[in-house]
């Protein structure tokens, strides 16, 4: 099985470590893993400030470059969600031949968790301390990626999961939201640090970067430097060490 | 009503810097949110419920014509009026000529949004009639010269504190906290209003083609007081608001009150069919129904069409993180949250209020929770889309968009941007691991700390790693 990982923009500009964890964890499930050079965003950003034909050709080039790949695997649930739910409402109205490699795309398109959930043979992270996991919304309830990550984060030694309250809840960060509102976004992201801390886990984690970044960069903002917060594909693989937001 | 939706942005400033309205806000989730789980799951098949209602709700829609004429051809063989108002200026005007015909003075109300949306009151007071809200809600407010901040829940921006100083301030009776003592305070001050009113004015829930009824659901019982006390009984509704028989109206009230409140049913249900009969003590002489279009039937034709679904429960402001972070009244009209983001721009303009769907973290609750499953992200993406090709959208956005785009779509230039956007992060918050101020993002950083990444893209870590 070919795989291609789409390491999503924000990863590829602020995350290197994730990437990584992602193609450590695809190598793990014995199939062949390609990142294609030339990706660079799905679009999400212009879908969601009204730039849909931005979207389209964006979503076209994807296509092309993971045409070869048996699966096209992204570690965020957002981007997955572009993928599979969005795109091909995009296209309803274009040709024929588009339309079908987009509705081919969306079809071999899986978010990390969801994919690795049945087919990782091992866990190679270690992790001593609990962890909380927040459900970032698009993956939540895009595509239902709730009890995949949270699986797998039970499997690495050493690790115990705790929930928080509310753990479905918005963390307020919602793309270009986040740039457009600051105040409002940061007014919801301190109820979600304060359930974070509320739950007793030193780390918070979760399937979407966007996310991550916002919860992270206010918890360090409000004076928190001991909550480290990583994305679960780091703790599984064990890629996190030194690379934590904390 | 004026429409201030344009300045959200101020608005929502000071909601989060005023703690009394933080503090009321922090109520919604227990209060609400909670409860309407509570009620769904108690319900058991919750989710077929909703999809029945959907249904309905669109089957109503692709009929709409055919249904109004029924409903208003049922209601008027039972003695009622109906009249067709094409917007809120013609809808004030048909109430004010029948409380004229009626040589009306005094006027009780309950609470109702669509006249909240036509500025009723106003007209009303402005032709020198006597105008009373005997919601117990919409009274505080009315004494208080405010808005509703929530459609279902009013005064929610207020404490009880408040409400104590504005009523010892306006009954001049011994001040009390006590919420109990409050209520039956406002009960002996509104009470003989309902029979000293010659016209009570109601919205309406539902609208029932089939036997030409208004259903009501209502908590305080001043509903049935409003609709049967007075000799005169003015009901306004939107003209979506209709359904076919009696059976779909049963569907919906099971849905209604457990997605407003968590209540299984509220307390009081009340199904408005005629006028009083020869044999019957009760109910009014005149009764008289005002359909509102007010810009609703161009919606049935566009994008936004799904909207119409709505029942007005309330359920997606409560699941909303913006709206319980801001409140209702940032949103500068009548309907606030995802519905209100929606229907002010499908209302009153989208250059007048282009913020609203802007202000949506897109975190999809507000769907889940929708008892008539409109897909209010989609609608909110689509207005997006509206704003972009309206050229309603800044130039500085657009540009940045555009900026971004190109660079997207041409994966050499973009490595390049991003390979070097990484070592400017890099060297910014070299020590720290952290950016404090970025220039070209200054509306995270005020906020936010900004992650300074590795120094490298993901792309060229894993390409040394594979090549070494």
């Amino acid at each position: 099985m070919r795989v291609g990982l789409f390491i999503t923009c924000l990863a590829d500009l602020l995350r290197p470590s994730l990437a990584r964890a992602a193609r450590t964890l695809l190598a793990l499930t014995g199939a062949e893993v390609v990142v294609p050079r030339r990706q660079t965003c799905c679009g999400q950003p212009a879908l969601n400030a009204g730039d849909p034909a931005t979207t389209r050709a964006l979503a076209l080039k994807l296509a092309r470059e993971f045409a070869d790949c048996d699966a096209v695997v992204l570690p965020s649930g957002s981007c997955a969600g572009t993928l599979r739910i969005h795109y091909p409402g995009l296209f309803a109205e274009r040709p024929e031949a588009e339309r079908r490699d987009i509705e081919a795309l969306a079809a071999r398109t899986h978010e990390l968790a969801e994919f690795l959930d049945t087919r990782l043979p091992e866990v190679p992270g270690r992790h001593a301390g609990r962890v909380t996991y927040h459900d970032s919304c698009s993956g939540l309830r895009e595509l239902g990626v709730k009890q995949a990550p949270r699986a797998l984060l039970a499997r690495v030694p050493g690790l115990e999961l705790v929930e928080m309250m509310n753990a479905e809840d918005c963390c307020g960060f919602g793309g270009t939201f986040a740039l457009k509102y600051g105040a409002i976004s940061a007014a919801i992201c301190d109820r979600k640090c304060a359930a974070i801390r509320a739950s007793g886990a030193g780390t918070v984690t979760g399937g979407d970067l966007g996310c991550l970044m916002h919860l992270a960069g206010r918890l360090q903002r409000t004076g928190d430097t001991t909550t480290r917060v990583l994305h679960w594909a780091e703790i599984v693989a064990g890629t996190s060490g030194a690379q934590a937001w904390k | 009503m004026e429409v201030t939706s344009d300045k959200f942005r101020a608005a929502a400033a000071r909601s989060l810097a005023d703690t009394q309205l933080q503090r009321a806000l922090a109520r919604i989730p227990e209060r609400f949110v909670a409860a309407r789980a509570r009620a769904a799951a108690e319900f058991g098949e919750f989710e077929q419920l909703r999809a029945a209602g959907a249904a309905i709700r669109e089957r109503a829609l692709a009929r709409l014509d055919v249904l109004l004429e029924r409903f208003e051809a049922e209601a008027v063989c039972r003695g009622a009026s109906v009249h067709w108002a094409v917007d809120a200026a013609e809808a004030n005007r048909i109430v004010l000529d029948i409380a004229r015909g009626h040589g009306v003075r005094r006027i009780v109300k309950s609470k109702s949004m669509v006249t909240e949306e036509c500025a009723l009151n106003d007209a009303l007071e402005a032709a020198g009639l006597a105008v009373l809200e005997t919601d117990l809600g919409e009274y505080i407010l009315q004494l208080a010269r405010e808005r509703p901040s929530h459609i279902i829940a009013p005064v929610i921006h207020k404490n009880r504190e408040e409400v104590t100083e504005l009523f010892s301030a306006r009954h001049r009776r011994p001040r009390s906290t006590d919420i109990a003592a409050l209520c039956q305070e406002a009960r002996e001050i509104l009470r003989p209003q309902f029979f000293a009113a010659d016209m009570g004015i109601s919205g309406a829930n539902f609208l029932v083609a089939e036997t030409g009824s208004v259903a009501l659901f209502t908590n305080e019982g001043n509903g049935r007081l409003v609709t049967t006390l007075p000799r005169v009984h003015v009901a306004i509704a939107g003209i979506e608001k209709v359904v076919e028989t009696l059976g779909e109206l049963a569907a919906l009230a099971r849905l209604l009150p457990r997605s407003a409140t968590g209540q299984a049913i509220s307390n009081y249900f009340t199904l408005l069919t005629g006028v009083r009969g020869a044999t019957e003590s009760d109910g009014p002489e005149a009764f008289h129904i005002v359909l509102l279009d007010n810009g609703r039937s161009r919606l049935l034709g566009s994008e936004l069409r799904p909207i119409l679904r709505c029942i007005r429960c309330g359920a997606c402001l409560n699941h909303c993180p913006v709206y319980q972070t801001v409140g209702g009244h940032a949103y500068g009209w009548v309907y606030p949250g995802p519905m209100g983001a929606v229907w002010t721009p499908a209302l009153v303009g989208l250059e007048r209020a282009r913020e609203l769907p802007e202000a949506a973290t897109f975190c999809g609750q507000c769907q889940v929770a929708c008892p008539v499953m409109i897909p209010l992200p989609d609608l909110l993406r689509r207005l997006r889309t509206r704003t972009t090709a309206e050229h309603l959208r800044p130039a500085r956005e657009r540009l940045a968009l555009n900026l971004w785009g190109y660079a997207a779509r041409h994966p050499r230039l973009y490595a390049l941007l991003a390979a070097f956007a990484a070592r400017v992060l890099y060297r910014l918050g070299r020590r720290r691991g952290w950016v404090r101020w970025l220039p070209l993002a200054a509306g995270w950083t005020a906020t936010r700390d900004f992650p300074a990444g590795e120094g490298r893209t993901a792309r060229e870590v894993l390409r040394r790693e594979r090549g070494g």
